[in-house]
């Protein structure tokens, strides 16, 4: 780990942290911690600032001023603590989201369960009780990456995308689950369908999730599945939302 | 009463973008905006007005449109047949368009997206800080025919004015910097790379466009193993074919696939609007180098004005020829009568 964090410079556009070179629960808490402490510096050449699997984005007008200053100031900054011990943001949000598993509703449930060596009714049984975190939100608006599964669910993505599957789809891959803002061809496995939208515009909170908040995907029948998807109106999907303390 | 500019028809591809919205990297989603952002400079410049206001960009061909009053319009970025009340319009250039009257704008002679700007701008609602469509988002939506357009309050009165026509519509040469995983391809690759010569593949939009060459696939060293990391607008993705997708405004926030370098932001609008086989070659230049033209390049987006000059009357297209006055009062043998031209 003796390389890491290292900065890299992202074309014209800012500077990268990279925590690690593969996906660690310590790498991306540090990536969530350091852009929490870029923002509380207000540099003023910061337009804005994200994060990825395990790492830091700030983005930063490079044209205007070349990048070895700001550079200096985040290497200071991470000379401050040890990140990969840093704490999970305070405020963060448990979202429980009933979720419909298998059926003609999410077809790959067989498939995916197959690939994690266990039973359809295990793979129902797994999903529904593990406890996830939102390691990031990319690709598309609210989209989120969470985990980590246990290591039999490090499953790879198939060769062949799945033409679409349909927005609040529940996919598996590499220990990760996702549920999809859109409608997307995906090489993840469909292994659950939500009522649960993850980018809502036209209301005053388009983006429900944050990188930190914890997800768990219950299951529900087929026909609580109907009930809550006719009855609701504000893209919660019936999910129950408690504070973390 | 409102000003409205109504859709009488128009091409499968045509919506309202200004310069996008910033601040929503971190929830996923990319700035957007117009696909060619000088287009947006020149038309305000050609209006007098700021280029933070929102236009329709226009995707091969634009459509029929007609104004509940008399409004000032501008016609940049790819070149279209247009006409009003089918009198052909000058491209780069700022008209009247009465009330009433028929803009119809054809498909594209050159280059891929057409602009057309509003005196006042396009003033439907903003979104998240913006009034652009972000079609892969799922933000906004294309103009359908029956769409009624606000229009905000036109400050300026000028018409007839004309920008000198851009070159950026043909592909050609395309500056490029190294970027985060420039290093994860050897030497031997970026050198092929930068001497390869590419022709647009006929796959492109506004979230990549694609680029097609003969020889070997271009491979980074560990391409599979890559976690999937921050994509800024312009980097050049290699997919798994070994074909590089240059990603564009409405890119994914995040990706998993090596990227060879990053498009200088002025070169973008060439990438953007060459078309299906153009041919275009990619050239890496150093960080001091690429900062300098960004420079140059922001200070030429600000004084864009200073270039604008009436438009030359070609008596051909004066549909009123007779009822101007064309010979009038004592000829002089010394003054020079092209110096009257307004």
């Amino acid at each position: 780990m003796a390389e890491y964090p290292r900065i890299r410079r992202v074309g014209l556009s800012g500077l990268l942290v990279q925590f690690g070179e593969e996906m660690s629960e310590p790498a991306n808490r540090a990536a969530i911690a350091l852009r929490a402490a870029v923002e509380a510096q207000d540099w003023p050449e910061v337009r804005e600032t994200s994060t990825s699997l395990v790492s830091t984005f700030i983005s930063a007008d490079l044209v205007a001023a070349a990048p070895e200053a700001l550079t200096e100031k985040l290497h200071a900054l991470l000379a401050t603590q040890n990140w990969y011990s840093a704490p999970l943001p305070a405020g963060r949000t448990l979202w429980e989201i009933p979720t419909l598993y298998g059926t003609d509703e999410a077809p790959q449930l067989e498939e995916a369960a197959e690939a994690a060596g266990v039973s359809a009714k295990t793979a129902i049984a797994e999903l529904s009780a593990a406890r996830v975190r939102v390691l990031t939100i990319g690709f598309a608006p609210g989209q989120p990456y969470t985990g980590e599964l246990p290591p039999h669910w490090n499953i790879p993505r198939q060769q062949a995308l799945t033409r679409s599957v349909p927005a609040g789809a529940l996919v598996v891959a590499i220990r990760q689950l996702i549920i999809f803002t859109n409608a997307s061809p995906t090489g993840w496995r469909h292994v659950g369908q939500t009522a649960f939208r993850t980018f809502r515009p036209d209301s005053d909170a388009p983006i429900a999730l944050s990188p930190g908040d914890e997800m768990c995907f219950p299951s529900v029948s087929a026909a609580e599945y109907t009930r809550i998807k006719a009855a609701d109106t504000s893209g919660n999907g019936g999910a129950q939302r408690s504070v973390l303390a | 009463m409102t000003k409205t500019l109504e859709v009488l028809s128009c091409g499968p591809a045509v919506t309202v973008q200004d310069m996008g919205r910033s601040g929503y990297l971190a929830q996923g989603l990319t700035r957007g905006g117009a696909a060619d952002v000088r287009a947006l400079f020149e038309g305000a410049a050609l209006l007098g007005q700021s280029a933070q206001l929102a236009a329709l960009e226009m995707v091969g061909m634009g459509g029929s449109f007609r104004a509940t009053a008399d409004i000032r319009i501008a016609l940049t970025g790819a070149t279209m047949a247009a006409t009003l009340d089918d009198v052909p319009l000058v491209w780069n250039a700022s008209h009247l368009m009465p009330a009433g009257s028929t803009l119809k704008i054809g498909g594209a002679r050159s280059g891929t997206y057409g602009y057309l700007h509003v005196g006042g701008g396009i003033d439907t609602p903003q979104m998240m800080g913006s009034r652009s469509a972000h079609l892969s988002a799922g933000l906004g939506e294309a103009l359908v025919a029956g769409d009624a357009l606000p229009i905000g309050t036109d400050k300026g009165s000028t018409t007839g004015m004309s920008l000198p026509l851009d070159d950026r519509f043909a592909g050609g040469h395309i500056r490029i910097i190294t970027s985060m995983q420039t290093d994860r391809f050897d030497e031997e690759t970026c050198a092929r790379f930068a001497t390869t010569p590419f022709r647009r593949d006929a796959r492109g939009n506004r979230m990549g466009v694609r680029m097609d060459h003969d020889g070997a696939p271009f491979v980074a060293a560990d391409q599979l193993t890559i976690l999937s990391d921050v994509i800024v607008t312009g980097d050049i993705q290699i997919a798994g074919d070994g074909a590089p997708l240059v990603l564009m405004c409405e890119c994914q926030t995040t990706g998993g696939y090596p990227r060879i370098g990053t498009v200088i932001p002025s070169d973008l609008a060439r990438v953007a609007q060459a078309t299906s086989g153009a041919a275009l070659t990619f050239g890496f230049i150093d960080l001091e180098e690429a900062r300098a033209i960004e420079q140059r390049a922001a200070a030429s987006n600000a004084t864009l004005s200073a270039q604008v000059v009436p438009l030359l009357r070609d008596p051909h297209s004066i549909r009123d020829l007779l009822s101007y006055q064309l010979v009038s009062g004592a000829i002089s043998a010394t003054d020079n009568p092209f110096l009257s031209e307004e």
